[in-house]
Protein backbone atom coordinates (compact mmCIF):
# COMPACT_ATOMS: atom_id res chain seq x y z
CA UNK A 1 0.00 0.00 0.00
CA UNK A 2 1.36 3.14 -0.89
CA UNK A 3 0.30 7.15 -1.11
CA UNK A 4 0.39 8.41 -4.33
CA UNK A 5 2.19 12.01 -4.16
CA UNK A 6 -0.59 14.27 -5.31
CA UNK A 7 -2.39 12.86 -2.24
CA UNK A 8 0.45 13.27 -0.21
CA UNK A 9 0.16 17.17 -0.76
CA UNK A 10 -3.27 17.32 -0.58
CA UNK A 11 -2.92 15.57 3.05
CA UNK A 12 -0.05 18.11 3.86
CA UNK A 13 -2.71 20.89 2.53
CA UNK A 14 -5.07 19.52 4.66
CA UNK A 15 -3.09 20.21 7.55
CA UNK A 16 -2.23 23.53 6.60
CA UNK A 17 -5.92 24.52 6.61
CA UNK A 18 -5.94 22.87 10.25
CA UNK A 19 -3.26 25.74 11.08
CA UNK A 20 -5.29 28.73 9.69
CA UNK A 21 -8.41 27.67 11.76
CA UNK A 22 -6.20 29.46 14.62
CA UNK A 23 -8.10 28.30 17.34
CA UNK A 24 -5.84 26.95 20.54
CA UNK A 25 -6.59 23.36 19.81
CA UNK A 26 -6.31 23.57 15.94
CA UNK A 27 -2.81 22.75 16.32
CA UNK A 28 -3.20 19.49 17.88
CA UNK A 29 -5.58 18.20 15.34
CA UNK A 30 -3.53 19.66 12.35
CA UNK A 31 -0.61 17.91 13.89
CA UNK A 32 -2.40 14.66 13.52
CA UNK A 33 -3.86 15.02 10.42
CA UNK A 34 -0.41 15.54 9.22
CA UNK A 35 1.26 12.90 10.69
CA UNK A 36 -1.61 10.26 9.78
CA UNK A 37 -3.26 10.63 6.11
CA UNK A 38 -6.93 10.35 6.17
CA UNK A 39 -7.32 6.53 4.86
CA UNK A 40 -8.94 8.00 1.25
CA UNK A 41 -5.66 8.67 0.72
CA UNK A 42 -4.35 5.36 0.70
CA UNK A 43 -3.95 3.44 -2.72
CA UNK A 44 -3.44 -0.09 -4.21
CA UNK A 45 -1.31 -0.45 -7.27
CA UNK A 46 -3.03 -0.77 -10.61
CA UNK A 47 -0.15 -2.23 -12.49
CA UNK A 48 1.58 -5.30 -11.45
CA UNK A 49 2.18 -9.29 -12.36
CA UNK A 50 -1.06 -9.83 -11.54
CA UNK A 51 -4.56 -7.72 -11.20
CA UNK A 52 -5.22 -6.21 -7.63
CA UNK A 53 -8.50 -7.16 -5.38
CA UNK A 54 -7.25 -10.82 -5.14
CA UNK A 55 -4.36 -10.98 -3.05
CA UNK A 56 -5.28 -7.64 -1.78
CA UNK A 57 -6.65 -7.81 1.84
CA UNK A 58 -10.12 -7.30 1.63
CA UNK A 59 -11.83 -4.00 1.37
CA UNK A 60 -14.85 -2.65 3.03
CA UNK A 61 -16.86 -2.65 -0.26
CA UNK A 62 -17.15 -4.73 -3.08
CA UNK A 63 -19.77 -4.81 -6.00
CA UNK A 64 -19.44 -7.39 -8.40
CA UNK A 65 -20.48 -6.99 -11.69
CA UNK A 66 -21.11 -9.35 -15.42
CA UNK A 67 -22.18 -7.99 -18.15
CA UNK A 68 -22.65 -9.62 -21.69
CA UNK A 69 -21.08 -8.88 -24.91
CA UNK A 70 -23.58 -7.13 -27.63
CA UNK A 71 -23.93 -8.95 -30.54
CA UNK A 72 -21.55 -8.13 -33.33
CA UNK A 73 -18.91 -6.92 -30.96
CA UNK A 74 -15.09 -8.26 -32.19
CA UNK A 75 -11.54 -9.17 -30.57
CA UNK A 76 -11.06 -5.47 -31.78
CA UNK A 77 -13.39 -4.15 -30.32
CA UNK A 78 -13.29 -6.16 -26.80
CA UNK A 79 -9.53 -4.57 -27.27
CA UNK A 80 -10.69 -1.27 -27.23
CA UNK A 81 -13.46 -1.78 -24.59
CA UNK A 82 -10.30 -3.27 -22.21
CA UNK A 83 -7.97 -0.77 -22.87
CA UNK A 84 -10.48 1.89 -22.17
CA UNK A 85 -11.25 -0.02 -18.69
CA UNK A 86 -7.71 -0.22 -17.94
CA UNK A 87 -7.31 3.35 -18.51
CA UNK A 88 -9.67 4.34 -15.98
CA UNK A 89 -9.13 1.71 -13.60
CA UNK A 90 -5.47 2.95 -13.25
CA UNK A 91 -6.39 6.53 -12.71
CA UNK A 92 -8.96 6.01 -10.35
CA UNK A 93 -7.15 3.66 -8.38
CA UNK A 94 -4.74 6.28 -7.79
CA UNK A 95 -7.21 8.76 -6.85
CA UNK A 96 -6.88 10.47 -10.04
CA UNK A 97 -10.20 10.79 -12.37
CA UNK A 98 -10.69 9.05 -15.12
CA UNK A 99 -11.02 10.65 -18.71
CA UNK A 100 -14.07 12.26 -18.85
CA UNK A 101 -14.96 11.83 -15.81
CA UNK A 102 -17.78 14.26 -15.10
CA UNK A 103 -17.61 13.78 -11.17
CA UNK A 104 -13.82 14.09 -10.76
CA UNK A 105 -14.08 15.20 -7.30
CA UNK A 106 -15.50 11.98 -6.09
CA UNK A 107 -11.92 9.84 -7.12
CA UNK A 108 -10.11 12.28 -4.97
CA UNK A 109 -10.25 9.04 -2.20
CA UNK A 110 -9.18 6.22 -3.78
CA UNK A 111 -9.22 4.08 -0.18
CA UNK A 112 -7.67 1.65 -1.36
CA UNK A 113 -9.91 1.21 -4.75
CA UNK A 114 -9.21 -1.80 -6.84
CA UNK A 115 -10.61 -2.70 -10.42
CA UNK A 116 -10.43 -6.16 -11.26
CA UNK A 117 -11.72 -7.93 -14.77
CA UNK A 118 -12.55 -11.39 -15.71
CA UNK A 119 -13.57 -13.13 -18.95
CA UNK A 120 -16.97 -15.40 -18.73
CA UNK A 121 -16.63 -18.59 -20.92
CA UNK A 122 -18.69 -17.13 -23.90
CA UNK A 123 -16.25 -14.37 -24.24
CA UNK A 124 -14.08 -16.50 -25.88
CA UNK A 125 -16.40 -18.06 -28.06
CA UNK A 126 -18.08 -14.90 -28.78
CA UNK A 127 -14.55 -13.10 -30.24
CA UNK A 128 -13.24 -16.21 -32.17
CA UNK A 129 -10.95 -17.19 -29.01
CA UNK A 130 -11.73 -20.55 -28.68
CA UNK A 131 -9.14 -22.26 -28.94
CA UNK A 132 -7.66 -19.42 -26.16
CA UNK A 133 -9.86 -20.56 -23.95
CA UNK A 134 -8.85 -22.40 -20.63
CA UNK A 135 -10.32 -25.76 -21.14
CA UNK A 136 -11.21 -25.80 -17.64
CA UNK A 137 -13.16 -22.43 -18.14
CA UNK A 138 -16.64 -23.62 -18.13
CA UNK A 139 -19.75 -23.03 -15.63
CA UNK A 140 -19.65 -25.13 -12.88
CA UNK A 141 -21.50 -28.50 -12.58
CA UNK A 142 -25.15 -28.24 -11.47
CA UNK A 143 -25.45 -29.37 -7.38
CA UNK A 144 -28.15 -30.94 -5.53
CA UNK A 145 -27.81 -28.00 -3.63
CA UNK A 146 -28.69 -25.27 -6.00
CA UNK A 147 -31.17 -22.94 -7.21
CA UNK A 148 -29.81 -21.13 -9.18
CA UNK A 149 -31.50 -17.53 -10.98
CA UNK A 150 -30.63 -16.28 -14.24
CA UNK A 151 -30.57 -13.08 -12.92
CA UNK A 152 -27.47 -13.88 -10.69
CA UNK A 153 -25.49 -16.44 -12.96
CA UNK A 154 -23.52 -16.28 -16.01
CA UNK A 155 -21.83 -13.21 -17.80
CA UNK A 156 -19.42 -12.25 -20.43
CA UNK A 157 -17.43 -9.78 -18.82
CA UNK A 158 -16.94 -9.35 -14.70
CA UNK A 159 -15.81 -6.26 -13.48
CA UNK A 160 -15.22 -6.54 -9.68
CA UNK A 161 -14.60 -2.78 -7.63
CA UNK A 162 -13.51 -3.16 -4.24
CA UNK A 163 -12.40 -0.05 -1.83
CA UNK A 164 -12.79 0.95 1.50
CA UNK A 165 -15.36 3.91 0.94
CA UNK A 166 -18.68 3.23 -0.98
CA UNK A 167 -18.62 6.52 -2.61
CA UNK A 168 -15.75 5.77 -4.29
CA UNK A 169 -17.00 2.12 -5.17
CA UNK A 170 -20.39 3.97 -6.83
CA UNK A 171 -18.16 6.56 -8.35
CA UNK A 172 -15.67 4.35 -9.82
CA UNK A 173 -18.12 1.19 -10.75
CA UNK A 174 -20.56 4.04 -12.73
CA UNK A 175 -17.33 5.45 -14.92
CA UNK A 176 -16.41 2.20 -15.67
CA UNK A 177 -20.15 1.09 -16.99
CA UNK A 178 -19.65 4.33 -18.77
CA UNK A 179 -16.91 3.00 -20.75
CA UNK A 180 -18.13 0.02 -21.76
CA UNK A 181 -21.51 0.52 -22.08
CA UNK A 182 -20.53 0.95 -26.22
CA UNK A 183 -19.28 -3.05 -26.03
CA UNK A 184 -21.42 -4.62 -23.02
CA UNK A 185 -24.97 -4.63 -21.48
CA UNK A 186 -25.63 -5.13 -18.09
CA UNK A 187 -26.59 -8.49 -16.84
CA UNK A 188 -25.87 -8.82 -13.12
CA UNK A 189 -24.64 -6.62 -10.04
CA UNK A 190 -23.67 -7.66 -6.79
CA UNK A 191 -23.14 -5.33 -4.13
CA UNK A 192 -21.57 -6.47 -0.60
CA UNK A 193 -19.67 -5.20 2.63
CA UNK A 194 -17.47 -6.15 5.16
CA UNK A 195 -16.96 -4.53 8.43
CA UNK A 196 -16.11 -0.69 8.30
CA UNK A 197 -12.71 0.46 7.80
CA UNK A 198 -11.31 0.63 11.26
CA UNK A 199 -13.98 -1.11 13.16
CA UNK A 200 -11.44 -4.06 13.56
CA UNK A 201 -7.69 -4.70 13.70
CA UNK A 202 -6.37 -5.29 9.91
CA UNK A 203 -6.59 -8.50 9.01
CA UNK A 204 -9.19 -10.13 11.29
CA UNK A 205 -11.39 -12.49 9.58
CA UNK A 206 -14.51 -11.12 8.65
CA UNK A 207 -17.93 -12.71 9.72
CA UNK A 208 -21.05 -13.74 7.35
CA UNK A 209 -24.36 -12.74 8.63
CA UNK A 210 -25.08 -15.98 10.39
CA UNK A 211 -22.55 -14.49 12.79
CA UNK A 212 -19.91 -17.33 11.95
CA UNK A 213 -15.74 -16.17 11.51
CA UNK A 214 -16.18 -16.91 7.89
CA UNK A 215 -12.62 -17.20 5.82
CA UNK A 216 -10.01 -18.75 8.77
CA UNK A 217 -8.30 -21.05 6.21
CA UNK A 218 -7.40 -19.05 3.68
CA UNK A 219 -3.79 -18.49 1.50
CA UNK A 220 -2.06 -15.88 3.18
CA UNK A 221 1.87 -16.17 2.08
CA UNK A 222 3.04 -14.91 -1.12
CA UNK A 223 3.94 -18.93 -1.54
CA UNK A 224 0.29 -19.68 -0.33
CA UNK A 225 -0.51 -17.56 -3.40
CA UNK A 226 1.51 -18.94 -6.12
CA UNK A 227 0.95 -22.68 -5.25
CA UNK A 228 -3.05 -21.90 -5.05
CA UNK A 229 -4.35 -18.82 -6.40
CA UNK A 230 -1.90 -17.78 -9.54
CA UNK A 231 -1.83 -19.76 -12.10
CA UNK A 232 1.21 -20.63 -14.86
CA UNK A 233 -1.19 -21.42 -17.72
CA UNK A 234 -2.14 -22.91 -20.12
CA UNK A 235 -3.21 -21.19 -21.80
CA UNK A 236 0.23 -19.30 -22.13
CA UNK A 237 -1.54 -15.87 -21.94
CA UNK A 238 -2.88 -17.15 -18.71
CA UNK A 239 0.31 -16.98 -16.77
CA UNK A 240 -0.36 -14.74 -13.50
CA UNK A 241 -3.90 -14.81 -14.11
CA UNK A 242 -6.68 -16.61 -12.22
CA UNK A 243 -9.96 -17.94 -12.20
CA UNK A 244 -12.78 -16.97 -9.78
CA UNK A 245 -16.45 -18.45 -9.12
CA UNK A 246 -18.97 -15.99 -7.80
CA UNK A 247 -21.68 -18.05 -6.13
CA UNK A 248 -24.57 -16.02 -4.83
CA UNK A 249 -25.85 -17.97 -1.64
CA UNK A 250 -29.09 -16.74 0.15
CA UNK A 251 -29.39 -17.31 3.91
CA UNK A 252 -32.83 -18.40 5.68
CA UNK A 253 -32.09 -16.17 8.74
CA UNK A 254 -35.31 -16.49 9.51
CA UNK A 255 -35.19 -20.19 9.99
CA UNK A 256 -31.65 -19.62 11.65
CA UNK A 257 -33.03 -17.42 14.31
CA UNK A 258 -34.56 -20.41 15.90
CA UNK A 259 -31.09 -22.39 15.85
CA UNK A 260 -30.23 -22.14 19.22
CA UNK A 261 -26.29 -21.50 20.08
CA UNK A 262 -24.77 -25.09 20.58
CA UNK A 263 -26.93 -26.14 17.38
CA UNK A 264 -24.90 -23.61 15.44
CA UNK A 265 -21.56 -24.31 16.80
CA UNK A 266 -22.06 -28.19 15.60
CA UNK A 267 -23.43 -26.68 12.53
CA UNK A 268 -19.68 -25.52 11.67
CA UNK A 269 -18.06 -27.35 14.06
CA UNK A 270 -16.32 -23.76 15.36
CA UNK A 271 -17.40 -21.99 18.54
CA UNK A 272 -19.53 -18.72 17.86
CA UNK A 273 -16.84 -16.23 19.77
CA UNK A 274 -13.95 -16.93 18.46
CA UNK A 275 -14.16 -19.16 15.34
CA UNK A 276 -11.87 -21.88 17.49
CA UNK A 277 -12.38 -25.59 16.49
CA UNK A 278 -14.81 -27.17 18.61
CA UNK A 279 -11.57 -29.29 19.57
CA UNK A 280 -8.95 -26.20 19.86
CA UNK A 281 -8.81 -23.07 21.45
CA UNK A 282 -7.51 -20.40 18.77
CA UNK A 283 -9.40 -20.10 15.28
CA UNK A 284 -6.16 -20.78 13.51
CA UNK A 285 -6.09 -24.06 15.56
CA UNK A 286 -5.73 -27.01 13.28
CA UNK A 287 -9.58 -29.10 14.29
CA UNK A 288 -9.18 -32.67 15.32
CA UNK A 289 -11.14 -34.64 13.13
CA UNK A 290 -10.69 -38.02 14.84
CA UNK A 291 -11.30 -36.64 18.33
CA UNK A 292 -14.22 -37.88 20.07
CA UNK A 293 -16.25 -36.75 23.18
CA UNK A 294 -17.73 -38.17 26.13
CA UNK A 295 -20.03 -40.40 24.23
CA UNK A 296 -17.81 -41.73 21.40
CA UNK A 297 -19.43 -39.60 19.39
CA UNK A 298 -16.96 -37.13 17.08
CA UNK A 299 -16.62 -33.40 18.78
CA UNK A 300 -16.59 -31.96 15.10
CA UNK A 301 -19.78 -33.99 13.78
CA UNK A 302 -19.58 -35.80 10.72
CA UNK A 303 -22.04 -33.52 8.78
CA UNK A 304 -19.84 -30.55 9.96
CA UNK A 305 -19.15 -27.81 7.65
CA UNK A 306 -15.25 -27.73 8.39
CA UNK A 307 -15.22 -31.14 8.22
CA UNK A 308 -16.90 -31.41 5.18
CA UNK A 309 -15.37 -28.71 3.28
CA UNK A 310 -11.97 -31.16 3.72
CA UNK A 311 -13.34 -34.32 1.40
CA UNK A 312 -9.61 -35.31 0.87
CA UNK A 313 -8.79 -34.52 3.92
CA UNK A 314 -6.31 -32.53 3.16
CA UNK A 315 -5.68 -29.95 5.75
CA UNK A 316 -5.03 -25.93 5.04
CA UNK A 317 -6.40 -24.53 2.07
CA UNK A 318 -7.84 -25.46 -0.85
CA UNK A 319 -8.42 -21.75 -2.81
CA UNK A 320 -9.14 -18.26 -1.54
CA UNK A 321 -12.13 -16.87 -0.11
CA UNK A 322 -12.74 -13.23 -0.17
CA UNK A 323 -16.19 -13.13 -0.13
CA UNK A 324 -18.79 -9.91 1.23
CA UNK A 325 -22.45 -10.04 2.72
CA UNK A 326 -25.13 -8.81 1.20
CA UNK A 327 -28.74 -7.74 2.84
CA UNK A 328 -31.31 -6.04 0.74
CA UNK A 329 -33.74 -6.23 3.67
CA UNK A 330 -37.15 -7.69 4.11
CA UNK A 331 -39.67 -8.12 1.43
CA UNK A 332 -42.88 -7.36 0.96
CA UNK A 333 -43.97 -10.73 3.14
CA UNK A 334 -41.38 -10.10 5.57
CA UNK A 335 -38.78 -12.86 4.71
CA UNK A 336 -34.83 -11.34 5.31
CA UNK A 337 -33.14 -11.75 1.70
CA UNK A 338 -29.78 -11.61 2.38
CA UNK A 339 -26.58 -13.99 2.20
CA UNK A 340 -23.01 -14.18 1.08
CA UNK A 341 -21.27 -13.31 -2.17
CA UNK A 342 -19.65 -16.16 -2.01
CA UNK A 343 -16.01 -16.42 -4.20
CA UNK A 344 -13.17 -18.73 -4.73
CA UNK A 345 -10.23 -17.53 -6.44
CA UNK A 346 -8.30 -20.65 -7.57
CA UNK A 347 -5.47 -21.84 -10.65
CA UNK A 348 -7.79 -23.97 -11.35
CA UNK A 349 -11.45 -24.75 -9.88
CA UNK A 350 -12.11 -27.58 -11.69
CA UNK A 351 -9.57 -29.43 -9.29
CA UNK A 352 -9.60 -27.28 -6.01
CA UNK A 353 -13.25 -26.07 -6.00
CA UNK A 354 -15.26 -28.18 -7.52
CA UNK A 355 -14.42 -31.34 -5.17
CA UNK A 356 -15.09 -29.48 -2.37
CA UNK A 357 -18.16 -27.60 -3.77
CA UNK A 358 -19.31 -31.39 -4.46
CA UNK A 359 -19.32 -32.82 -0.75
CA UNK A 360 -20.60 -29.42 0.76
CA UNK A 361 -23.44 -29.92 -1.56
CA UNK A 362 -24.03 -33.57 -0.55
CA UNK A 363 -24.26 -33.53 3.22
CA UNK A 364 -23.30 -30.31 5.04
CA UNK A 365 -25.68 -29.10 8.13
CA UNK A 366 -25.01 -25.44 6.93
CA UNK A 367 -27.19 -26.65 4.00
CA UNK A 368 -30.11 -26.47 6.15
CA UNK A 369 -30.00 -22.44 5.99
CA UNK A 370 -28.43 -21.83 2.89
CA UNK A 371 -29.05 -22.05 -0.87
CA UNK A 372 -27.09 -21.11 -3.71
CA UNK A 373 -28.81 -18.89 -6.08
CA UNK A 374 -26.44 -17.39 -8.12
CA UNK A 375 -23.35 -19.02 -10.31
CA UNK A 376 -20.56 -17.92 -12.29
CA UNK A 377 -16.93 -18.35 -13.31
CA UNK A 378 -14.25 -15.75 -14.93
CA UNK A 379 -11.10 -16.13 -15.85
CA UNK A 380 -9.08 -13.16 -14.42
CA UNK A 381 -6.29 -12.20 -16.94
CA UNK A 382 -2.58 -11.51 -15.20
CA UNK A 383 -2.31 -7.72 -14.41
CA UNK A 384 -1.19 -4.94 -16.67
CA UNK A 385 2.22 -3.79 -17.48
CA UNK A 386 2.98 -0.18 -16.69
CA UNK A 387 0.93 1.37 -19.83
CA UNK A 388 -0.44 -1.55 -20.94
CA UNK A 389 -4.09 -3.06 -19.85
CA UNK A 390 -5.36 -6.18 -18.60
CA UNK A 391 -6.04 -8.41 -21.71
CA UNK A 392 -3.75 -7.05 -23.91
CA UNK A 393 -1.79 -10.61 -23.85
CA UNK A 394 -5.09 -12.26 -25.12
CA UNK A 395 -6.69 -9.73 -27.40
CA UNK A 396 -4.20 -7.55 -28.52
CA UNK B 1 -0.12 36.72 -8.04
CA UNK B 2 3.27 37.16 -7.26
CA UNK B 3 6.30 35.30 -8.88
CA UNK B 4 6.47 32.79 -6.16
CA UNK B 5 2.98 31.61 -6.58
CA UNK B 6 3.32 31.24 -10.04
CA UNK B 7 6.12 28.96 -9.58
CA UNK B 8 4.87 26.52 -6.97
CA UNK B 9 1.62 26.38 -8.99
CA UNK B 10 3.68 25.30 -12.18
CA UNK B 11 5.72 22.44 -9.61
CA UNK B 12 2.37 21.10 -8.57
CA UNK B 13 0.62 20.70 -11.87
CA UNK B 14 4.23 19.29 -13.17
CA UNK B 15 3.71 16.64 -10.07
CA UNK B 16 0.55 15.77 -11.33
CA UNK B 17 1.11 15.24 -14.78
CA UNK B 18 4.38 13.55 -14.40
CA UNK B 19 1.86 10.86 -12.52
CA UNK B 20 -0.91 10.98 -15.40
CA UNK B 21 1.71 10.53 -18.43
CA UNK B 22 2.33 7.25 -16.25
CA UNK B 23 -0.72 5.96 -16.22
CA UNK B 24 -1.90 6.26 -20.08
CA UNK B 25 -0.61 4.14 -23.10
CA UNK B 26 -2.78 6.70 -25.29
CA UNK B 27 -1.62 9.44 -23.39
CA UNK B 28 -0.62 12.20 -25.91
CA UNK B 29 3.32 13.54 -25.58
CA UNK B 30 5.04 13.40 -22.20
CA UNK B 31 5.37 16.37 -19.94
CA UNK B 32 9.34 16.28 -20.57
CA UNK B 33 8.82 18.20 -23.85
CA UNK B 34 8.59 21.86 -25.07
CA UNK B 35 5.03 21.72 -25.33
CA UNK B 36 2.65 17.89 -24.79
CA UNK B 37 -0.58 17.64 -24.90
CA UNK B 38 -1.51 14.77 -21.85
CA UNK B 39 -4.63 13.40 -20.80
CA UNK B 40 -6.08 13.62 -24.49
CA UNK B 41 -9.57 12.41 -25.49
CA UNK B 42 -12.12 12.75 -27.52
CA UNK B 43 -16.02 12.67 -27.41
CA UNK B 44 -17.07 9.67 -29.51
CA UNK B 45 -19.73 10.38 -32.21
CA UNK B 46 -21.78 9.19 -34.47
CA UNK B 47 -22.40 12.81 -35.58
CA UNK B 48 -20.58 15.41 -38.34
CA UNK B 49 -19.28 16.82 -35.46
CA UNK B 50 -17.51 16.54 -31.92
CA UNK B 51 -14.88 18.30 -29.65
CA UNK B 52 -11.26 17.15 -27.96
CA UNK B 53 -10.22 17.81 -24.99
CA UNK B 54 -7.00 17.83 -22.49
CA UNK B 55 -4.49 19.68 -21.11
CA UNK B 56 -1.76 21.39 -23.55
CA UNK B 57 1.45 22.05 -21.30
CA UNK B 58 4.38 24.46 -22.06
CA UNK B 59 7.63 23.58 -20.29
CA UNK B 60 9.59 26.01 -22.30
CA UNK B 61 10.70 29.62 -20.45
CA UNK B 62 8.20 31.64 -23.63
CA UNK B 63 4.28 31.53 -24.12
CA UNK B 64 3.30 29.69 -27.15
CA UNK B 65 0.52 30.46 -29.37
CA UNK B 66 -1.18 27.16 -30.77
CA UNK B 67 -2.80 29.10 -33.89
CA UNK B 68 -4.86 26.06 -35.36
CA UNK B 69 -5.10 22.11 -35.60
CA UNK B 70 -6.20 19.47 -37.77
CA UNK B 71 -7.27 16.11 -38.17
CA UNK B 72 -7.14 12.92 -40.64
CA UNK B 73 -10.49 12.03 -39.12
CA UNK B 74 -11.86 15.78 -39.61
CA UNK B 75 -12.36 17.87 -42.61
CA UNK B 76 -12.30 21.20 -40.42
CA UNK B 77 -10.82 21.57 -37.01
CA UNK B 78 -11.10 25.10 -35.01
CA UNK B 79 -9.37 26.56 -32.09
CA UNK B 80 -12.84 27.01 -30.01
CA UNK B 81 -13.42 28.96 -27.25
CA UNK B 82 -16.53 29.38 -24.41
CA UNK B 83 -17.48 32.53 -23.65
CA UNK B 84 -20.24 34.87 -22.52
CA UNK B 85 -21.60 37.01 -25.70
CA UNK B 86 -24.89 38.88 -24.68
CA UNK B 87 -25.82 37.30 -21.92
CA UNK B 88 -25.49 33.93 -23.60
CA UNK B 89 -22.84 31.41 -23.16
CA UNK B 90 -21.40 30.78 -27.15
CA UNK B 91 -18.79 28.58 -28.29
CA UNK B 92 -17.14 30.12 -31.13
CA UNK B 93 -13.45 30.40 -32.79
CA UNK B 94 -10.98 31.57 -30.45
CA UNK B 95 -9.55 34.84 -31.60
CA UNK B 96 -5.62 34.23 -31.71
CA UNK B 97 -5.43 30.58 -31.26
CA UNK B 98 -4.82 29.21 -28.02
CA UNK B 99 -1.76 30.88 -25.98
CA UNK B 100 -0.21 28.76 -23.47
CA UNK B 101 1.38 30.61 -20.60
CA UNK B 102 5.78 29.83 -20.31
CA UNK B 103 5.96 27.33 -17.86
CA UNK B 104 2.88 26.77 -17.69
CA UNK B 105 -0.71 24.73 -19.12
CA UNK B 106 -4.11 25.07 -20.75
CA UNK B 107 -7.14 22.65 -20.02
CA UNK B 108 -9.09 22.17 -22.54
CA UNK B 109 -12.74 20.89 -21.13
CA UNK B 110 -16.25 20.79 -22.02
CA UNK B 111 -17.63 23.80 -21.77
CA UNK B 112 -14.70 25.39 -21.88
CA UNK B 113 -11.62 25.55 -24.80
CA UNK B 114 -11.40 22.91 -26.54
CA UNK B 115 -10.57 21.66 -30.06
CA UNK B 116 -13.25 21.15 -32.87
CA UNK B 117 -13.58 18.45 -35.22
CA UNK B 118 -16.16 19.20 -38.05
CA UNK B 119 -17.10 17.37 -41.56
CA UNK B 120 -16.12 14.05 -39.73
CA UNK B 121 -14.82 11.56 -42.19
CA UNK B 122 -16.88 8.89 -40.20
CA UNK B 123 -17.98 7.89 -37.04
CA UNK B 124 -15.13 7.86 -34.01
CA UNK B 125 -16.36 4.83 -32.06
CA UNK B 126 -15.16 4.31 -28.22
CA UNK B 127 -11.90 3.32 -27.74
CA UNK B 128 -10.62 5.08 -31.04
CA UNK B 129 -7.87 6.67 -31.72
CA UNK B 130 -7.88 10.38 -33.11
CA UNK B 131 -4.94 11.98 -33.83
CA UNK B 132 -4.79 15.93 -33.70
CA UNK B 133 -2.14 17.90 -35.30
CA UNK B 134 -1.53 21.54 -33.81
CA UNK B 135 0.04 24.42 -35.82
CA UNK B 136 1.85 26.87 -33.81
CA UNK B 137 2.67 30.28 -34.50
CA UNK B 138 6.22 29.74 -35.54
CA UNK B 139 4.65 27.36 -37.60
CA UNK B 140 6.30 24.35 -35.87
CA UNK B 141 3.14 21.24 -35.41
CA UNK B 142 2.65 18.59 -32.54
CA UNK B 143 0.85 15.71 -33.61
CA UNK B 144 -0.33 13.79 -30.49
CA UNK B 145 -2.94 10.85 -30.12
CA UNK B 146 -6.32 10.90 -28.33
CA UNK B 147 -8.47 8.22 -27.20
CA UNK B 148 -12.31 8.73 -27.75
CA UNK B 149 -14.85 8.62 -25.12
CA UNK B 150 -18.34 7.52 -24.26
CA UNK B 151 -19.20 11.06 -22.98
CA UNK B 152 -22.85 12.50 -23.09
CA UNK B 153 -22.01 15.96 -22.44
CA UNK B 154 -20.37 18.51 -24.03
CA UNK B 155 -23.38 19.20 -26.92
CA UNK B 156 -23.85 22.55 -26.57
CA UNK B 157 -22.35 23.82 -29.31
CA UNK B 158 -22.25 20.43 -31.44
CA UNK B 159 -25.76 20.38 -31.35
CA UNK B 160 -27.36 24.13 -32.16
CA UNK B 161 -30.67 24.14 -31.68
CA UNK B 162 -33.17 27.15 -33.69
CA UNK B 163 -32.29 29.59 -30.65
CA UNK B 164 -28.51 29.65 -30.58
CA UNK B 165 -26.89 31.88 -32.13
CA UNK B 166 -25.60 30.53 -35.73
CA UNK B 167 -22.13 31.40 -35.07
CA UNK B 168 -22.07 28.82 -32.62
CA UNK B 169 -21.05 25.27 -32.97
Amino acid sequence: MTISRRQFVTGAALGVGGIAVGAAGATAVAASQSAEPVAGAQVEPFYGAHQSGVATPAQAYAVFAAYDLRPGVTREDAARMMRLLSDDAARLTQGRPALGDTEPELAAAASRLTVTFGFGPAFFDRLGLADQRPPWLRQLPGFEIDALEDRWSGGDLLIQVCADDPITVSHAQRMLWKDARAFVSARWRQDGFLNARGSAEPGTTPRNLLGQVDGTVNPRSPEDFDALVWSDGPPSWFAGGTMLAVRRIRMDLDRWDRVDRPDREQTIGRTLDTGAPLTGTGEFDEPDLQALGPNGFPVISDFAHIRRARPSGVLGPQFLRRGYNYDLGEDTMGVTDAGHIFTAYAADLETQFVPVQQALSDIDLLNQWTKPIGSAVFALPPGAPEGGWVGQVLLA
Amino acid sequence: MSRTHVFRRVMLTGAALTLAAAGLAACGGSSDGALAVNDSWTKATDGPMTGSFGTVVNGTAADITVTGASSPVAGIVELHETTMVDGEMVMQPKPGGFVIPAGGSLALEPGGNHVMLMGLTGAIAPGQDVPITLTLSNGDTLTYTTVAKDFAGGNESYEPTPSMSPSMG
